[in-house]
């Protein structure tokens, strides 16, 4: 006879290890190891760590392993762990003036102090599948050459001599922590931003993309983009001074946008910034234009309903953790609330074909 | 198999705190939700982290521990989050309503009177009853902030106007002591009555909506009705098939091609004991003989 739903804990401990083995795959193949994730594999490393807000590329690695390749199941192991974890105190704002650039391009000026510097970019390659690394083809050595030790100003700087861009006021207001408080509406621009870098890159790489389409228009340039190790530093109070307390890889975007003046401000350009982990062009250069987007209350332009003005909207629905969780719940049992609606429906029928019977 | 790696019942001390102050809040301002710095937890949002988070702040290594889904104890996910707090905590558990002294469910009140010595702790998935009337929470917030509740009215007025009927048959919204119009979490609405001047805390958890809502004991809830259209808490009209129960929520099983359905208590506990008891329904046996099956 049928008994309601039993025999859960076992099908849930068989369904586990269904899942450990097809995780391994194929026992004739080698298994991956996590340092060829981590070096192999830098870029889906670089997006568990800049949405998983933890920078750790062994762990990143561990977690794409975990999660078989599922990029957003393994920023939920990280953010899973990383909640865990204490927090023993602020590092002071990183300098990335300070940058060790790897790659840093300027859309704004032909050149300028610091130079046009390409790096390892996918840009200007022909999507040519290539089969020599399917034959474990060995890369060549790339040509190498000194780095300059000259600074690397940015780009803005030099619009900002002249007033020609708005000026971003220095802020010493300590930044909320979005992991340890609640969103709170309307968000300040730090706590926009912080979401933001967290979010789904693809979510975010739609809006800024709807925003070039005419969805709330910025009209944006890449002023610079920016990618290498920047120090870390956080005040020791029994030293009395900042140490240096490791190194972490950042991509910064900044964008140059026009602006013809509002009410409130004058003609000049206005900014839009991006920053994540690692290297992470796609997801920094869309995160400055729906900044910027999100900005328009306070220059003064006016809302035209588009998604990325919205902020609500837009800072409720970034989260691909809670996106993700929210959407496949639904796969749980809801008979209890289906039982309910089924008999609403009956008795809503009932009286609708009683009804029709009458009138006939 | 605890897990010395963790703190007792996974959180940190200092997010047990911060969850407690909002459960403070919440009991001092029944039916208020309160903002709180929900946590990733090791299950999905949308997966009862809320629940998971009050229950993990209120536990002490002397609780026994219930969890249902649905009212049943051995669903995949009540067994899942069983299992979290015996490894995190260790804690005794039960299947059986009167042993536990705290109780997190999904869905659903359990049949049996709960008493003062318990705690039943919801998964809430969107802890705002005016949600999809107004999407945007700076609105709803405000709404509640005047009592400005006449939207939700004019929702139930229209139901009636086209149906016949308020269309809502579960999280059917309360009001809480006169005051705040409050989301039960979707138990059917059979399950509202035992909301009300229940013996029992009553603790709400949203995780992903970062909110913490409380029915202190006794406290009076009202299901939002009308005079000439009373609210009615409503069940399938049958006895369960197993253990005969005539007055508990049902949920209904297909069992073969033909379509033909039984229908048997959806808290598993209150029907075990029913037929531990001798009580048998259309389709019950002994429940002896099933167990030597």
């Amino acid at each position: 006879m049928y008994v309601a739903v039993k025999g859960g804990e076992r099908a849930i401990d068989n369904a586990h290890a269904f899942l450990a083995e097809e995780r391994r795959g194929d026992m004739a193949v080698a298994e991956i190891g996590t340092d060829q994730i981590r070096e192999q594999l830098r870029l889906a490393v670089n997006r568990v760590m800049a949405e998983g807000s933890l920078y750790d590329p062994d762990l990143a690695a561990l977690a794409i392993k975990q999660a078989r390749g599922d990029l957003i199941e393994a920023v939920f192991l990280i953010r899973a762990y990383r909640t865990t974890l204490p927090r023993l105190g602020h590092a002071t704002p990183v300098e990335t003036a300070q940058m060790a650039v790897t790659r840093r391009i300027s859309a704004t000026f032909k050149d300028a102090p610091g130079g046009q510097i390409l790096g390892p970019t996918f840009d200007y390659t022909h999507r040519l599948l290539d089969f020599t690394l399917m034959a474990n083809g060995e890369a060549p050595n790339a040509p190498q050459a000194l780095t300059k030790a000259s600074p690397v100003p940015h780009i803005t700087t030099f619009l900002g001599r002249d007033g020609l861009i708005e000026a971003a006021q220095p802020d010493d207001t300590p930044p909320p922590d979005l992991t340890r408080e609640p969103m709170e509406l309307p968000a300040s621009r730090a706590t926009r931003l912080q979401a933001i870098t967290r979010g789904d890159e693809g979510f975010i790489l739609s809006l800024a993309y709807s925003t070039q389409r005419g969805y709330g228009r910025t009209h944006a340039f890449v002023g610079e983009l920016r990618i290498g190790m920047v120090e870390v530093e956080m005040d020791i109070p029994e030293l009395g001074f900042a140490i240096c307390i490791g190194e972490v890889e950042l991509t910064e975007c900044e964008t140059v946008n026009q602006f013809k003046g509002s009410k409130t401000e004058p003609p000049q350009f206005t900014r839009g910034y991006g920053l994540t982990f690692g290297q992470n062009e796609r997801k920094s250069i869309a995160m400055s234009l729906v900044d910027r987007a999100l900005r328009w209350k306070e220059l003064g332009e006016d809302f035209t309903g588009a998604p990325a003005q919205d902020e609500e909207f837009v800072l409720m629905h970034a989260d691909n953790v809670q996106a993700t969780g929210f959407l496949e719940h639904i796969k749980l049992p809801h008979y209890v609330d289906f039982q309910s609606e089924l008999e609403l429906i009956r008795k809503l029928r009932a009286e609708a074909m009683a009804q029709n019977e009458a009138a006939e | 198999m605890t897990d010395r790696a963790y703190n007792f019942a996974y959180l940190d001390e200092q997010t047990k705190r911060m969850i407690r102050r909002a459960i403070l809040k919440g009991v001092a301002v029944p039916g208020y939700q309160v903002p709180f710095a929900s946590r990733e937890m090791p299950m999905p949002y949308g997966w009862g982290t809320g629940g998971v988070q009050v229950t993990a702040a209120c536990l002490t290594p002397e609780d026994r521990l219930k969890v249902i889904d649905q009212g049943a104890d051995d669903t995949t996910n009540a067994v899942s989050i069983r299992k979290f707090f015996q490894r995190t905590a260790d804690i005794a558990t039960t299947e059986a309503t009167s042993e536990a002294t705290l109780i997190q469910t999904r869905h659903r009140i359990p049949e049996q009177a709960l008493t003062e010595d318990q705690i039943l702790v919801y998964q809430v998935p969107i802890p705002e009853p005016l949600r999809f009337l107004e999407p945007r929470e700076t609105e709803t917030r405000k709404m509640h902030e005047l009592e400005e509740y006449g939207l939700m009215h004019v929702k139930l007025y229209e139901d009636i106007a086209r149906h016949g009927h308020i269309a809502t048959a579960y999280a059917y919204p309360v009001k809480v002591e006169g005051r705040y119009v409050m989301d039960p979490s979707p138990i059917p609405k059979f399950d509202n009555p035992k909301l009300s001047d229940s013996p029992a805390l009553q603790l709400f958890g949203a995780g992903r909506e970062q909110r913490i809502y409380a029915l202190p004991p006794y406290t009076h809830v009202v299901s939002l009705d009308f005079e000439d259209h009373p609210f009615e808490a409503s069940k399938a009209p049958h006895d369960c098939d197993l253990c005969g129960a005539s007055d508990s929520y049902l949920d209904e099983v297909i069992t073969d091609d033909r379509g033909s359905r039984m229908y048997v208590c959806s808290d598993t506990d209150h029907c075990r004991s029913r037929r531990a008891a001798g009580f048998t329904g259309r389709l019950g046996t002994p429940l002896a003989t099933e167990a030597a099956e």
